[in-house]
């Protein structure tokens, strides 16, 4: 370590870079601390690839489980059952893998490079949304599983390729607007089970509550109230609508109302609550 | 001697104020619930220099440094870094200071190279050009050969050759080292302290943190003593030593006993109060001068209390800090804390 003080290096002059610092973050600075988050976040995946277990095996898990229980009781056998469940799994397991990203998020913000992160003249949201960028893969894995397990166990999609894909986009988009509530749960939240928990509470009324496996029609009117209005609900029909008739239709409009309005509100929640949480 | 007037002997002011100061800091205040874990702490670091602050666990060290590092929101009162308001600006802040924490603070799922280019990348520099510095800096450090492993199977020394290696990229003018050698074997140690003297020479300033009293006498130009969120005394370690008195008797009782019976002796040949360390039997005197050493031993051997061990040096900071605060650096309050006060 001697070579330290090697007298080839240019002196560090305090005055200069007190000159040179700049007082804000740019936009194309954050895009790039972004981009090199996920970056981080990719190769942290590649290196633990269990984080890909769930995101691999719920969809074919639970495709085949659930067709094969509720098939016969809710549409009579399991090839009909399939152009209505498939859409639903898509939704289930896209917010199951959202999940994972205020997890991992409370995680790592109790390791000690988050301090290093909060220390460097760095936007402060792109720690938070680098991490989500990379999980678009996850998103995309689960999404194309989940459409795959459906083909393998006989289901034909209706919209074709073309439907097939915008059901997926739409499910991803709709995948990373939602993660933005997790990730704030997992920056309020006192430890990784914590955010666990709560995440848990958060999903399971939104997937089971929604019209994903069950049709509207057979709920009491209390419950069909709130399946109307849940976003998963509006998701799973505007999904079903592409990848069986190919149709774009209003569901899908208020699919993406329903992300704004979710990015509007918990983006700069988890922004706040992540400064504070020092 | 009591604390104040030490604090004052010790804190002459320093000689150049107005070339304008590497941290200015007054009256930092930072309150965890009701418990206030900085308690008003004044700081002036001049550029060039490497300042200690030392303390024992606890008392506000980390702290102090993680609200000039913008960290954590400072409670009360102000700090400025080369002039620039800490509070009012801190993404500048953010690209003068570089901070090495106490505890590595690496990503463990990437390599040391990986780690370097992450951390360029993200300060802006084009990619190209934070592979070389991370290779320069890996190589600065001895880890080229480590460069492509997981940082999982790292040694201590290395996680904080690493850590520090990753607060140089952008070379900031000023750094922060939060006990920068704790937890070090002594070899590593001494690298360490190479390392930072290195820096100095190379324009930057450097504000460390220890609770070694020897790691400030070896590195700092400058030392304050901090002890429950409040300084205690500031100056060159060998401004506090004077101030503790020229030398040190140290005595180890053969009968721990026979303690009290000392003090006595003590006081009555000298007439000042010995410091009671926590190891049984064992007893610091300050001396004005060193001959005074031998009337002790006399009247010791007079009484008939053996000694075990003896020794005359001058005052460690250890001693110095026991002067200070009246305790001992492990925050364990002794039986000579009030008498000492």
């Amino acid at each position: 370590m001697s070579t330290m003080i090697a007298p080839t290096r240019e002196t560090v002059r305090a005055a200069e870079r007190v000159a040179a610092a700049r007082r804000r973050v740019s936009l194309a600075e954050t895009l790039s601390q972004t981009l090199a988050m996920a970056w981080r976040a990719v190769k942290k995946m590649r290196r633990n690839p269990e984080q890909f277990f769930d995101v691999a095996l719920q969809p074919i898990l639970f495709t085949a489980m659930f067709a094969f229980i509720f098939g016969g009781a809710i549409a009579g056998d399991v090839q009909s059952y399939l152009p209505l469940m498939i859409p639903g799994i898509l939704a289930q397991t896209v917010l199951t893998t959202c999940m994972a990203t205020g997890t991992q998020l409370r995680e790592d913000l109790e390791k000690g490079v988050f301090d290093r992160f909060k220390s460097l003249p760095i936007s402060r949201i792109a720690p938070l949304a680098g991490p989500m960028v990379a999980d678009l893969l996850r998103y995309t894995t689960a999404a194309t599983l989940t459409f795959g397990m459906g083909v393998v166990m006989g289901y034909r999609p209706g919209g074709g390729v073309g439907g097939v894909l915008a059901a997926i986009l739409l499910a991803i988009i709709t995948g990373w607007s939602l993660a933005w509530v997790f990730t704030w749960v997992g920056t309020i939240a006192r430890s990784a089970q914590a955010v666990q928990g709560i995440s848990m509470m958060i999903m399971f009324p939104l997937t089971f509550l929604s019209n994903a496996f069950v049709p509207v029609e057979t709920l009491p009117d209390w419950l069909a109230a709130f399946v109307r209005i849940n976003p998963v609900s509006h998701l799973v029909t505007a999904a079903r609508d592409l990848a069986n008739n190919a149709v774009v239709s209003g569901e899908a409009a208020w699919t993406l109302v329903a992300c704004l309005v979710v990015i509007a509100i918990f983006a700069p929640l988890s922004v706040r609550s992540y400064k504070r949480h020092i | 001697m009591s604390i104040t007037e030490l604090g004052r002997i010790a804190s002459d002011p320093p000689p150049d104020r107005s070339t304008g100061l590497a941290v200015h800091a007054e009256g930092l205040v930072k309150a965890f619930g009701g418990h206030r874990a900085v308690d008003g702490i004044d700081l002036d670091v001049h550029p060039g220099e490497i300042f200690g602050v030392l303390g024992p666990n606890g008392a506000g060290k980390t702290t102090t440094l993680r609200m000039l590092a913008t960290l954590l929101k400072i409670d009360a009162g102000r700090a400025e870094i080369f002039g620039v308001d800490v509070a009012g600006n801190p993404h500048m802040i953010r690209q003068l200071v570089g901070v090495t924490g106490q505890y590595a603070s690496v990503d463990e799922n990437l390599t040391a190279s990986e780690n370097l280019w992450l951390f360029g990348r993200l300060q802006g520099i084009a990619a190209p050009r934070a592979r070389r510095i991370a290779a320069e800096l890996l190589g600065q450090f001895g880890l080229e050969e480590a460069a492509d492993r997981p940082i999982a199977q790292f040694s201590g020394g290395m996680r904080r050759r690493l850590d520090l290696a990753a607060s140089l990229i952008t070379r900031p003018p000023l750094i922060f080292l939060d006990e920068p050698t704790t937890g070090l074997d002594p070899r590593t140690r001494g690298q360490m302290w190479d390392t930072i003297r290195g820096l100095v020479a190379d324009g930057c300033t450097v504000l460390l943190t220890t609770q070694y009293l020897d790691e400030a006498d070896q590195l700092a130009d400058r030392v304050a003593v901090i002890d429950h969120g409040r300084k205690v005394a500031e100056g060159t370690p060998d401004e506090l030593k004077t101030a503790v008195g020229n030398s040190a008797l140290q005595l180890l009782l053969a009968e721990p006993d026979e303690v009290p019976v000392a003090v006595e002796i003590v006081r009555r040949v000298l007439g000042s109060e010995p410091v009671l360390s926590p190891e049984r039997g064992r007893l610091n005197v300050a001396l004005d001068q060193a001959d005074l050493a031998a009337d002790v031993l006399i009247a010791l051997r007079t009484a008939g209390v053996s000694i075990s061990s003896v020794s005359v040096a001058k005052p460690s900071l250890d001693e110095v800090f026991l002067a200070l605060t009246g305790h001992e650096t492990d925050h364990d309050d002794q039986n000579g804390t009030e008498e000492n006060r």
